[in-house]
């Protein structure tokens, strides 16, 4: 009981500071691809309190309900975009011998729904805006969603298949470093359509903010929106957590698994969001139509690639 | 390890715990911010001009299409997790594969058919 506690404490305090070290990262990193030098004041040192000074003011601010808004959705939306990230942690294992706060039977399947929820959030922001813009960009949120949640499913369901479970330490377990090259094609779709679900540049056309003012979050400010920031930011530790746990081997690294497995972890999920980061710096924004084909045309083909792929490797080794 | 159930206990308690997180953000920001309403702080946004109409105006919703393509694929996509733990185990193999191909085609044709009869682009 107590090392339930302690884990589920710690849960929340990783959920709470590894969105902002990755925000932090993305302001400095993407500053200095750019040729400037980001936020150099707060904290003195670089900077490094940025964000937090961002939370105070954040926290300060009005908090202004249109008159025409869905008053109470528009209200809960934030939370429904927010928490389900910090759900989908409990099953992500950071190490070896439970360091784990629930091993799942269907941690996999478990992950997958309820990171879908967080979706929904931006839908209900941008219906209960009645904000035309906020409209556009709640139908172009539930596209995306609809387009990009197959490919990551199928994807997901590859790396099930190589391990033959479901529980993300389980599939941890049985992963060797082959996996690497065997299921690099699901990694790949896995990757890309957990960005397009997070709606992150090049994805980014929901909330477009220099088309249609950010889309479903155009009538927010103050905290709600604060809220949704960090939710954008938890869902890209989310997205990089799942995809090193299926497709990277989680917490195997050459030397000291056992020891500093969480460390190896924590590695691959930081080197992952700098990836996304590096994309959201290097690619202009897909429009709608390129977005839907990058789906139909090339994800969900390549995700039914992968799993004939996995399937005849596997029935021919076994 | 934790029970069945136990466990779906733990998951509501992280429930709670995430809602007293943006609960008590909230209530923070409640006891610190400003509250001065005004008719115009209060307008629809819609680039400084005058709102036109109401914002749940008709529009022209172009996926439904891919909505229903949606649900018939992630249907048959739920039947590989339960599928995918086991297809390995000892005494299935070769029939298994032979019906993950079966599966995998007829997936495959609905998509080849779909984007021939040109449901697959946007406009």
């Amino acid at each position: 009981m107590l090392e339930l506690v302690v884990k589920l404490v710690l849960l929340a305090a990783a959920f709470a500071v590894l969105p902002l070290l990755v925000g932090q990262t993305e302001h400095k990193v993407m500053a200095h691809m750019q040729a400037r030098l980001g936020p150099m004041y707060a904290g003195a040192f670089h900077g490094w309190a940025q964000l937090v000074a961002d939370g105070v003011k954040f926290v300060q601010k009005e908090d202004v309900v249109p008159r025409a808004a869905d008053r109470r959705i528009f209200k809960l939306a934030p939370a429904v975009a927010l928490v389900p990230y910090l759900i989908v942690l409990v099953v992500v294992p950071i190490g070896p011998d439970g360091q784990v706060v629930l091993d799942l039977r269907v941690g996999l399947f478990f992950a997958l729904a309820v990171m879908g929820v967080g979706v929904i959030g931006a839908i209900m922001a941008g219906w209960a805006s009645a904000n035309k813009y906020a409209l556009l960009g709640g139908m172009r949120v539930a596209a995306q969603l609809m387009s990009y949640e197959l490919p990551m499913v199928l994807a997901a369901a590859s790396a099930a298949m190589a391990a033959g479970t479901l529980s993300l330490t389980g599939i941890v377990e049985e992963w060797r470093w082959w996996w690497l090259p065997w299921q690099a094609i699901g990694a790949v779709v896995f990757f890309v359509a957990g960005l397009a679900e997070l709606r992150r540049p090049p994805f980014d056309m929901p909330v477009a903010d220099s088309e249609i003012v950010f889309g479903p979050y155009t009538e927010y400010g103050g905290l709600r929106f604060a809220l949704f920031l960090l939710a954008e930011y938890a869902g890209i530790v989310v997205l990089s957590a799942l995809t090193t746990v299926l497709f990277l081997g989680g917490w195997k690294g050459p030397f000291l698994e056992t020891e500093l497995g969480w460390l190896w972890t924590l590695l691959k999920v930081f080197a992952l969001s700098f990836v996304v980061i590096w994309l959201r710096v290097s690619y202009p924004r897909l429009r709608e139509d390129q977005l839907q084909r990058l789906a139909w045309a090339w994800l969900v083909p390549l995700s039914l690639l992968q799993l004939a792929l996995t399937g005849v490797v596997k029935v021919a080794m076994a | 390890m934790v029970s069945y159930f136990g466990s779906y206990l733990v998951i509501a308690v992280l429930l709670l715990v995430g809602a007293g997180i943006v609960g008590g953000a909230l209530a923070a920001n409640r006891m610190l911010r400003p509250h001065r309403p005004t008719a115009e702080k209060l307008t629809t946004y819609e680039c400084g001009v005058d709102p036109v109409g109401e914002g749940w105006a008709q529009s022209h919703v172009r996926y439904y299409v891919f909505a229903y393509l949606y649900v018939v694929f992630a249907v048959d996509a739920v039947f590989l997790f339960p599928w995918a733990t086991v297809f390995a185990a000892p005494g299935f193999g070769m029939t298994t594969l032979v019906e993950m191909f079966v599966f995998l085609g007829f997936l495959f044709t609905g998509l080849i058919y779909a984007g021939r009869k040109g449901v697959l682009s946007w406009v």
